[in-house]
């Protein structure tokens, strides 16, 4: 172990170099890093945000969604309803008119049978006074037996 | 290399332990020559050459190897990062630059959990002293005679490559980090500071120089603590790798053909070629056998075969628990680069709070 002038020469060099390290190369390299690192802090950042708002433009979807087929539903029933209420409607409409339809040709017939009877009672009393004329062959005062008759007439 | 015998293994162990040394040789001084002896007629600044030279040349000496080493790998330090700094962008980091990021996050963050004053110096500090440290400790790992091997071909006799097994290195860092805390302390405590060394633990002034006593001492342990560890470590880390390379060098005399081959071939002297030769073989074998040239159990035969003209088994086994312990040692270089960080970290950080 010999101590000699490399002591005060490896002392000399040594300063050097941490000089040229502290001047030139640690500012540099660690505000690079740092400088990156502030960037990838940033970067993640952004990604988290972006995360975020995805996750809220998914749930918005999502609601919009649902809201768009309640709606659907809604507007669905709303039809199927309207649908029910108008064959409804229909049925009522349809059975009133037949009602009336049938009312009517109740009238029509008893009107029928009623001009057919007064045909009749005017044909029997005619008939009946022919048949009269025939059996009593004689000469009956027409006026004064047709009212005898047409009130015989109207007791048919 | 050649650890057949106890003297020249006590000679490979001290080859390696001696720096490379440039310094002042003092007057009168007996210098061996190639011309004989040469007698210094006034004070020399010059290459020791040897071991005894440099312990003459006392303090005024320089290690040019380990201050090289340190400037170069510091150099590389500086060059990789402040690369790092001219391309860091906000945008995604690759690579390289990854990598940095990674160390100066580490780092930062061994600042903020240690160190709560307003500072703009430690992390920095903090940074070049884990970086620079873990460098020079890792050139431990290189095997110990590659570097001196082929600084010796090119003529450089003496070749330390790990900065970090030179105290003075180690010691040079630890008082450097000693005066910045003195220089905190003076700065942030004032007077405070005169007072932690006199008025604790004992408040009271009959006390004073007890006081003074285990203050100055636990304050100048500090640095000593802080250098010597890092240097003990690296030390004893380097001596180990040492005595497993001798292992391994006495293991391969035991080769069956290696002390008749290669000593014809090559003589005793270059072994070193002729296990470059064996390693460069080895590989080859191994490649092929990745290639799927030959099968794996040719391969086992061939190495097994190479290993034994080359180096027999101890050769292998010195090779594996250089292996082992280079595996082990990357905890340890890493351990200590970030013990000497954390510790300077703490250091600082008591000398800017104000409540001891």
């Amino acid at each position: 172990m010999n101590i000699n002038l490399t002591l005060f020469g490896q002392m000399v060099t040594f300063a050097i170099f941490v000089w040229f390290c502290m001047k030139f190369v640690w500012p540099v390299i660690i505000g690079a890093m740092e400088e990156r690192q502030q960037k990838i802090a940033d970067g993640l950042d952004a990604a988290d945000r972006a995360m975020r708002d995805l996750e809220a433009a998914k749930n918005e979807a999502t609601d919009q969604m649902k809201e768009a087929k309640q709606e659907a539903a809604g507007i669905v029933d709303q039809a199927n309803k309207r649908a029910n209420q108008i064959v409804d409607e229909a049925k009522q409409q349809a059975v009133a008119e037949g009602d009336r339809l049938k009312v009517a040709a109740e009238a029509e017939i008893e009107q029928e049978i009623n001009r057919a009877k007064e045909e009749l009672r005017s044909k029997v009393a005619g008939l009946a006074l022919a048949g009269a004329e025939k059996i009593l062959e004689a000469s009956i005062d027409d006026k004064a037996n047709r009212a005898l008759v047409d009130k015989l007439a109207t007791q048919l | 290399m050649s650890g057949e015998n106890p003297a020249s293994t006590t000679e490979y162990i001290q080859h390696h332990l001696q720096n490379l040394v440039y310094g002042k040789l003092p007057a009168g001084f007996e210098r061996h020559t190639e011309n004989g002896l040469e007698v210094l007629g006034a004070d020399t600044w010059t290459m020791a050459h040897g071991a005894s030279e440099a312990a003459a040349m006392g303090f005024m000496a320089v290690h040019v190897d380990s201050m090289a080493w340190s400037i170069g790998l510091g150099v590389l330090f500086c060059w990789l990062f402040r690369r790092a700094a001219v391309r860091a962008t906000t945008g995604v980091p690759s690579g390289m630059l990854n990598f940095i990021e990674m160390i100066v996050e580490f780092i930062d963050g061994s600042v903020k959990d240690s160190f709560h004053g307003r500072n703009k110096m430690v992390a920095p500090l903090a940074l070049t002293i884990f970086v620079w440290i873990f460098l020079m400790n890792l050139m431990d790992l290189l095997p110990v005679d590659l570097v001196p091997k082929l600084m010796g071909l090119a003529g450089v006799g003496y070749q330390k490559i790990v900065p970090s097994t030179d105290p003075n290195i180690t010691m040079g860092m630890a008082l450097g980090v000693f005066i910045l805390m003195i220089y905190y302390n003076i700065k942030i405590k004032g007077t405070g500071f005169i007072k932690e060394l006199t008025m604790h633990p004992f408040n009271h002034w009959a006390f004073i120089p007890i006081n003074l006593f285990m203050e100055l001492v636990g304050l100048l342990a500090k640095p000593f603590s802080l250098g010597l560890r890092l240097f003990g470590n690296m030390y004893a880390g380097e001596m180990i790798f040492i005595l497993i390379a001798m292992m391994f060098a006495a293991g391969a005399g035991t080769g069956l053909v290696f002390g008749g081959l290669n000593a014809q071939l090559f003589g005793a002297e270059t072994n070193g070629a002729f296990w470059l030769v064996i390693f460069v073989l080895v590989c080859g074998v191994c490649w092929m056998n990745l290639k799927g040239k030959i099968s794996t159990g040719r391969t086992v035969l061939l190495t097994l075969g190479l290993l034994t003209i080359g180096g027999g088994v101890f050769a292998l086994g010195g090779g594996l628990m250089q292996w082992g312990w280079a595996i082990f040692h990357i905890l340890v270089i890493t351990l200590q680069a970030f013990i000497f960080m954390v510790l300077t970290i703490v250091y600082l950080s008591m000398a800017h709070e104000e409540d001891h």
